[in-house]
């Protein structure tokens, strides 16, 4: 499987052939703070690069989830919007969102390594 | 209120310095550099309140005296419709400053004491709560207690804790205060407080407030909380946040706070806007405030409510409530639709979810009579 790639929005992508996983940070569920609703989109919902995904609620706001890639979703994570705090507990793993085919495969490349995430984080503190 | 709040946001507490250095998350609130949240979070803090205790540093709010006599603050009656003359001393109670239109320009705490009264005012509507009250009441015999800092401590230990360093203080019912000394000092105690839980508030001298503070803290069982779980604790409590549940355009009886009136004063009607309040006793108003409980996702401020295609009203404050365990709202809704187990639609993110009418609070206090 493929490095996570990482968008300014503050999501990540795993590509593994033509699918991609999608979710939010580490980083962006810390400044959420505890997370208490989630929402994520339909089997079959199409997306432009940059296009409003799902939905993720702290205890203070809602905010939206962008899908940083381009596709039409295959499958969403169930067990987050049961459980919501399983995104703050494993954000980058059992935490993940929904996957999408991917239109472009090479649009990830759009994206920011890990390092560069990490300091465009540091940067925008 | 929200609409004049201070473009400055600049302003510090006295324990702005101790906010941050125990990590706590800043946030411009009414003009001022608040906490929202410390390092635990809202979450972690709403609990904790709801089974311990809690520090909230609220000294934002207007701390506002009058002194003289009776005779000399009757006249607040004409903009603030409690009886003054039924109040005993070191009694608190809740009520709103009225306009002209009926509608609520702030809602407050008046305490009686000796000589005078002390009103606590929101931080956003302070400055022009204070101008209102000097159109009826002269300036001179007026102060506004910038040198006072005010500190909730609430929660169901809050009692325990708070007596073993001001003894005497359990003594206190519900809405009563009294005078009391730390380290020496004078300071004013009321039991009161804006989570549904019991608790105190307490006004001390600036100087002393971090002092105060980490005293309490000295206390396991006492966390430091912020804003967010102030909010959430508020409305789970079933309680009003001006500006969002109460402007200028709501009159108490559409708010559902027509118990915040004294009955003298509704009867003789002798106050700001008393006509329209009057006759929205008598003959009903079109709206009320209610509590919403919607069924699964959160409605936010500004949510639309439905009832089939007719659009009945607003959500004015919503969330998750951490106690509640689920989204809990307050709004106004139509009256023909403002009775307990009505079932409604909210819209959010332009769909429809189910919410019925809830009465309030969503989480039941344990004040102390």
């Amino acid at each position: 499987m493929a490095e996570k790639k990482y968008s300014k929005k503050h999501e990540w992508v795993e590509l593994d052939g033509d699918t991609a996983t999608i979710g939010i940070t580490k980083h962006a569920t810390e400044q959420l703070g505890d997370i208490v609703f989630t929402e994520v989109p339909d089997k079959g919902k199409t997306f432009e690069a940059g296009g409003e995904a799902a939905v993720v609620e702290s205890v203070k706001a809602a905010s939206d989830v962008y899908s940083p890639i381009a596709g039409e979703v295959t499958e969403s994570n169930e067990a987050i919007v049961s459980d919501p705090s399983l995104v703050n507990q494993d954000p980058e793993g059992n935490g993940w969102f929904f996957k999408v085919k991917v239109t472009n495969p090479e649009q990830v490349n759009e994206l920011m390594s890990k390092d560069d995430y990490d300091k465009f984080v540091t940067e925008n503190a | 209120m929200s609409q004049n709040a201070e473009k400055i946001t600049d302003l510090k507490t006295a324990l702005y310095d101790f906010h941050v250095s125990v990590g706590g998350k800043m946030v411009p609130f009414a003009g001022y550099q608040m906490p929202v949240q410390y390092p635990e979070g809202i979450m972690k803090e709403h609990l904790h309140v709801r089974a311990n205790a809690g520090i909230f540093d609220v000294s934002h709010m207007g701390q506002f005296s009058i002194y003289g006599t009776e005779e000399e603050y009757l006249p607040l009656e004409k903009i603030v419709p409690i009886d003054l003359k039924s109040l005993n001393n070191n009694q608190s109670k809740y009520t709103v400053l009225m306009n002209k239109d009926g509608g609520i320009d702030d809602d407050l705490i008046v305490t009686k004491i000796e000589g005078g009264l002390n009103i606590v005012l929101n931080a956003a509507c302070k400055h022009h709560d204070i101008k209102r009250i000097h159109e009826v009441i002269d300036p001179s015999k007026t102060k506004l207690h910038e040198d006072l800092s005010l500190i909730a401590i609430q929660g169901p230990k809050a009692v325990e804790i708070l007596n073993n360093i001001i003894p005497g203080v359990s003594a206190l019912t519900f809405m009563n205060g009294s005078k009391f000394k730390f380290n020496n000092e004078d300071i004013y105690v009321t039991r009161s407080g804006y989570t549904g839980e019991d608790g105190f508030e307490v006004s001390i001298k600036n100087s002393l407030a971090e002092k105060f503070c980490k005293t309490l803290l000295d206390d396991h069982n006492v966390k430091l909380i912020g804003l967010g779980a102030r909010d959430s604790l508020r409305l789970e409590a079933g309680l009003c946040l001006y500006g969002h549940d109460l402007d200028t355009k709501t009159t108490p009886v559409e708010a559902s706070l027509t118990w915040a009136l004294s009955k003298k004063n509704k009867e003789e009607g002798n106050f700001l806007g008393a006509s329209i309040v009057k006759d929205q006793i008598k003959n009903g108003a079109l709206k009320k405030r209610v509590g919403i409980k919607p069924e699964k996702t959160i409605a936010r401020e500004g949510s639309k409510v439905f009832k089939g295609d007719k659009e009945i009203g607003v959500v004015t404050s919503g969330g998750f409530g951490p106690s509640v365990n689920g989204p809990v709202a307050m709004g106004y809704v139509l009256k023909e639709f403002s009775n307990e187990g009505e079932d409604l639609e909210l819209e959010v993110r332009g769909k429809r979810h189910a919410a019925k009418i809830f009465k309030m609070p969503f989480y039941k206090k344990s004040y102390v009579k």
